[in-house]
């Protein structure tokens, strides 16, 4: 076993955020309940810090603590999105607890551990790290899709998370041991060199990757495995389904990645046909089922369901092009569905968070400035130019066309016309109908900001997204 | 060339686009929103006029070209440059944006402002449609044209906006979205450039070229939209405001026949030739139906707006007899119709502002307390049933006398379609302006006041100046007609068979 002081500088940026994690969980007993914002300000310093950790070894390449975890660019492009999106989180998060009545300190350090979990998750190259990682991450979402504990639509979505989601779970693992039979290793590098030397391989290779992608494809909610993304987006808190939606989504296509490329990269040819048929239904499922629904939450719900359809074309191509364009458009999706959630957390109808589409009405003229950035999102998330979403696809696109899916992409383009209508809904119900007047509008501070930064950054990332895509293309997973 | 006058287009572009920003900030109340958003349309449209007097009509090629890089490591480029094809566009827009302001001087008074911002982005978005050399750019500009021109109808429009808004936006995406692959498909298979220049007469597989050609057949098909994809037109034109009929009228379904001419026939020139049949049958069914359809509106608007389809079907048969006569008199057909047509929904907007009817029943004798309106209502009526002397009559002459060389038959049956074009234009202006005056209300209508006149006297004088000397005009495409007609012919026409057996 060698282990280094090296080793604890590659993975500096996990301790930060879990030693401030346990700090918030220690704090909180002594801190008076006004105050605490402070462990607010608190999860910033952390994901801060971090940042600035991740960024100063932003290219370094290296494989630390005995093959468990690596270091690379890849990871830490993810591991930059999952910052921000954790910290746009905790500020979406302050104002709405305390308008909920459950302003707990506790929240933020679940928030940090996820983000932890996701960290090590993105960073995993092993299979047991992946596990740590994704039990890390998904433990803390089954507790706070139930924060809202006096609701029972809160309870349901825990309830219901939980229990699919370690059925899900007992799956992957399921996986991960019969790869670990076959090869006797969970190290995602000697299980490539192990598929790269064998001749004739067992049926249960193929077994053991079907399992792994229904595993995975619970996490980013692809279709046939997307029934609990509905109920828990609705039920969660909604900057917990924000987060869920973002982080959760962006660091298991990581992992996803990284297992299927790096790991799985000989049976492509195997894998490559079901993650296409996994990839159709889910584009078809998502945009069709969101066109009957009511609540925005749920509309969202499918809508990243859509979404991580069209991403997965990304992983299907699985060359430089598709890597990056699958990252580009996690980048892209962080954003616009940070700021669609963030608009929703700013309603209120008769004391209670107003997540349905009617509560929409009119917000073009109670307020002119959220409903244009609402506007901006629900483009974007079509995918119309000039706005992140239509960059995003354009690039997905580019990578299927170039990889000779054409059809694939026509497909595409076809259920992109479909969700338009949806997502044009909202547009009309803001600026088309007359104001709702029992919907309040509430413009805490916080919000104002995650609104304005996810605007501008879909804008920037739609008109001028070169400097971005230069930075994700020299970041692409890199086989060793 | 054009040395010192090099930014001209882009700030045609950007010009709008900034007065739009300014103007959300803008402190003031309407009135001032109104007078600055003119004059911002007034500004774009004097430094439009430059492009004129420097253009350069002996050549084929770009001219003003600006290329600035985008996305390198895509090859995207900022590049925009106006021919022969696409100068008579922008200067058609740049005239049209005023008007369209002052059409709304009156008509719109709820949320001005973002009115005006909207109209603004989309003098903005069109210009960069007409001007972009590289196929992503006019992509971003194709596609964000919608959002406006949705929020356009949407909100200003009349009782069912809502439907007809969001019918407009998905038929138009619908047929966009299928161009985003074909533009894909292209840059893969013409050297990884999206340069619009390059990617022309490139020798494309003939599988592809049939592809290509039905992915921009169908975009540009809605745009303009021929017989069958015709049914947004008439509920957008109905539920639009004024301002939204005449952009929709005079340039957004300009851009549909734009888009044959600049990507369909140089860039899949093969497949182009096989299909004119298809084509020009589509056409002559589009012509015929529309003046059908015409004949039986009771409403105004519906009336014009398929009669808009029976014009549009000129242009459609002209550019693809696939000869210069029918091509300049297509693109002449286009700046006429965008000139008239507008013209025609300007006046039914100004009766709407009086009356609030568009039906044709609740009129009649109306000539006699309207006088002027009278006059114009009958000269635009005129022009677009291609009076002689008048501008539409060179377009559809032109148009006809091409589609005869090739194609005799369906040329003939055009020609129906400008005789059922007096019919329903005839009867219109009948039963609107003339006979008894049928209530009390009509006969104390107001004429024409000072605004009304300015918005329409310049169409009056284009209308005839065009109809009497075309040629300034004309001269303005030869060069860039000719170049296209030399691109479209250098090969012969795909042997469909051999498409299908292809291994």
């Amino acid at each position: 076993m060698n282990f280094s002081v090296a080793d604890i500088g590659a993975v500096l940026p996990e301790i930060i955020v879990a030693v401030y994690a346990c700090a918030v969980l220690l704090i909180e007993p002594f801190l008076p309940k006004d105050r605490r914002d402070v462990l607010a300000y608190f999860g910033f310093a952390a994901l801060g810090l971090a940042f600035w950790g991740t960024s100063r070894v932003m290219w370094t390449d290296l494989s630390v603590l005995n093959g468990m975890f690596v270091l690379d660019p890849f990871g830490n492009f993810f591991k930059l999105l999952l910052y921000v999106a954790a910290a746009m989180t905790i500020l979406l998060s302050m104002g709405y607890l305390k308008r909920e009545g459950i302003h707990l300190g506790e929240y933020y350090a679940f928030v940090l551990f996820a983000t932890c979990g996701m960290m090590i998750l993105v960073s995993a190259s092993d299979l047991i790290t992946v596990f740590l990682g994704l039990e890390l991450m998904s433990i803390t979402f089954y507790i706070l899709a139930g924060f809202k504990r006096f609701e029972e639509k809160s309870l349901e979505a825990a309830a219901k998370y939980f229990i699919l989601g370690s059925f899900s779970t007992g799956i992957l693992l399921f996986g991960i041991s019969l790869l670990y039979g076959l090869s006797g290793t969970t190290n995602l590098q000697a299980l490539a060199l192990h598929l790269r030397g064998t001749e004739l391989q067992s049926p249960a290779w193929i077994l053991a990757m079907i399992l792994l992608v229904v595993g995975f494809g619970f996490k980013i909610a692809a279709v046939p495995f997307h029934m609990w993304a509905p109920d828990v987006y609705e039920g969660a808190p909604t900057p917990v389904t924000a987060f869920l939606s973002v982080g959760s989504k962006a660091a298991s296509f990581a992992v996803f990645i990284r297992v299927f490329i790096e790991a799985l990269g000989g049976m492509q040819s195997d894998w490559r046909p079901l993650l296409i048929s996994l990839s159709v239904v889910t584009i078809v499922t998502g945009n069709v089922v969101a066109l009957v629904q009511t609540n925005i939450k749920r509309m969202l719900a499918y809508s990243s369901v859509a979404h991580a359809g069209y991403a997965l074309i990304g992983l299907i191509v699985g060359d430089a092009l598709g890597i990056f364009s699958l990252m580009l458009y996690m980048l892209v999706y962080a954003f616009m569905t940070l700021g669609a959630f963030g608009v929703v957390t700013l309603l209120r109808r008769e004391g209670v968070e107003g997540d349905e589409i009617r509560d929409f009405a009119g917000l073009a003229r109670k307020d002119r400035l959220t409903a244009f950035a609402m506007l901006i999102f629900m483009f974007s998330l079509a995918g119309i130019p000039p706005t992140a979403g239509f960059v995003a696809k354009f690039y997905i696109f580019m990578a299927a066309v170039n990889a000779h899916l054409t059809w694939l992409v026509v497909l595409g383009v076809v259920f992109t016309a479909v969700s338009a209508y949806f997502y044009l809904r909202v547009v009309m119900v803001m600026y088309m109908k007359e104001p709702d007047q029992a919907v309040q509008l509430v413009a805490p501070r916080g919000a104002v900001v995650v609104l304005a930064v996810a605007a501008a950054a879909v804008l920037l990332l739609g008109i001028y997204p070169s400097p971005f895509l230069d930075y994700a293309q020299q970041a692409v997973l890199k086989l060793r | 060339m054009n040395g010192n006058m090099g930014h001209l287009l882009s700030i045609l572009i950007f010009l709008p686009l900034a007065g739009a920003v300014v103007l959300a900030f803008f402190p003031g109340n309407d009135a001032g929103v109104r007078r600055i958003a003119l004059g911002l349309t007034v500004a774009a449209f004097l430094v439009s006029i430059p492009l004129l007097g420097s253009f350069d009509p002996s050549s084929q090629g770009m001219q003003f070209v600006e290329r600035v890089p985008w996305v390198p490591s895509f090859h995207i480029e900022y590049a925009v440059g106006v021919d022969g094809i696409s100068l008579l566009f922008v200067l058609l827009t740049t005239l049209l944006s005023p008007i369209c302001v002052l059409a709304s001087w009156t008509a719109v008074t709820a949320r001005v402002k973002e009115f005006m911002i909207a109209l603004l982005v989309m003098e903005a978005a069109m210009i960069g449609v007409f001007v972009s050399l590289d196929f992503v750019l006019f992509y971003v500009f194709w596609e964000a044209m919608l959002i406006p021109m949705y929020l356009i109808i949407g909100v200003w429009g009349g009782p069912n906006r809502i439907y007809a808004a969001i019918k407009f936006f998905l038929y138009t995406l619908a047929g966009s979205l299928l161009l985003l692959v074909a533009i894909i498909v292209l840059y893969f298979s013409g050297g990884r450039t999206f340069d619009i220049l390059h990617l022309m007469g490139q020798p494309y597989p003939a599988a592809v070229q049939v592809w290509i050609f039905w992915a921009f057949f169908l975009a540009f098909a809605i745009k303009v939209p021929m017989f069958p994809f015709h049914t947004w037109l008439p509920d957008a034109h109905v539920e639009a405001p004024t301002a939204g009929s005449v952009i929709l009228a005079g340039i957004l379904l300009k851009m549909g026949g734009y888009g044959f001419l600049r990507f369909c026939l140089p860039m899949v020139p093969q497949a182009s030739r096989s299909f004119t049949g298809i084509v020009l049958a589509l056409s002559a069914i589009a012509i015929l139906y529309g003046a059908y359809m015409a004949l039986a509106q009771t409403d105004l608007k519906k009336l014009i707006a398929y009669s808009s389809v029976s014009h549009m079907g000129f242009v459609t048969l002209g550019i693809f007899v696939l000869n210069a006569q029918g091509i300049e008199g297509a693109l002449l057909q286009m700046v006429n119709h965008g000139i008239t047509t507008g013209a025609l929904f300007l006046l039914v907007g100004m009766l709407y502002d009086r009356t609030h009817s568009r039906q044709i029943a609740d009129y009649g004798g109306i000539a006699r307390p309207m006088p002027r309106y009278g006059a114009m209502l009958s000269i635009f009526a005129l022009s677009s049933l291609g009076l002689p002397g008048m501008n539409s009559f060179v377009g559809e002459f032109l148009v006809l006398l091409g589609a005869f060389m090739t194609h005799a038959g369906i040329a003939v049956a055009a020609t129906l379609g400008v005789i059922l074009a007096a019919v329903y234009l005839l009867w219109m202006v009948q039963r609107v302006l003339f006979g008894p005056i049928t209530t009390s209300d009509n006969a104390r209508l107001m004429d024409l006041g000072g605004r009304e006149m300015a918005i329409l006297v310049p169409l009056v004088v284009l209308v005839f100046a065009i109809g009497f000397y075309p040629d300034p005009l004309l001269s303005l495409m030869h060069a860039s007609v000719n170049h296209l007609l030399t691109q479209v012919n250098v090969a012969a026409p795909l042997q469909l068979s051999e498409v299908w057996t292809r291994p």
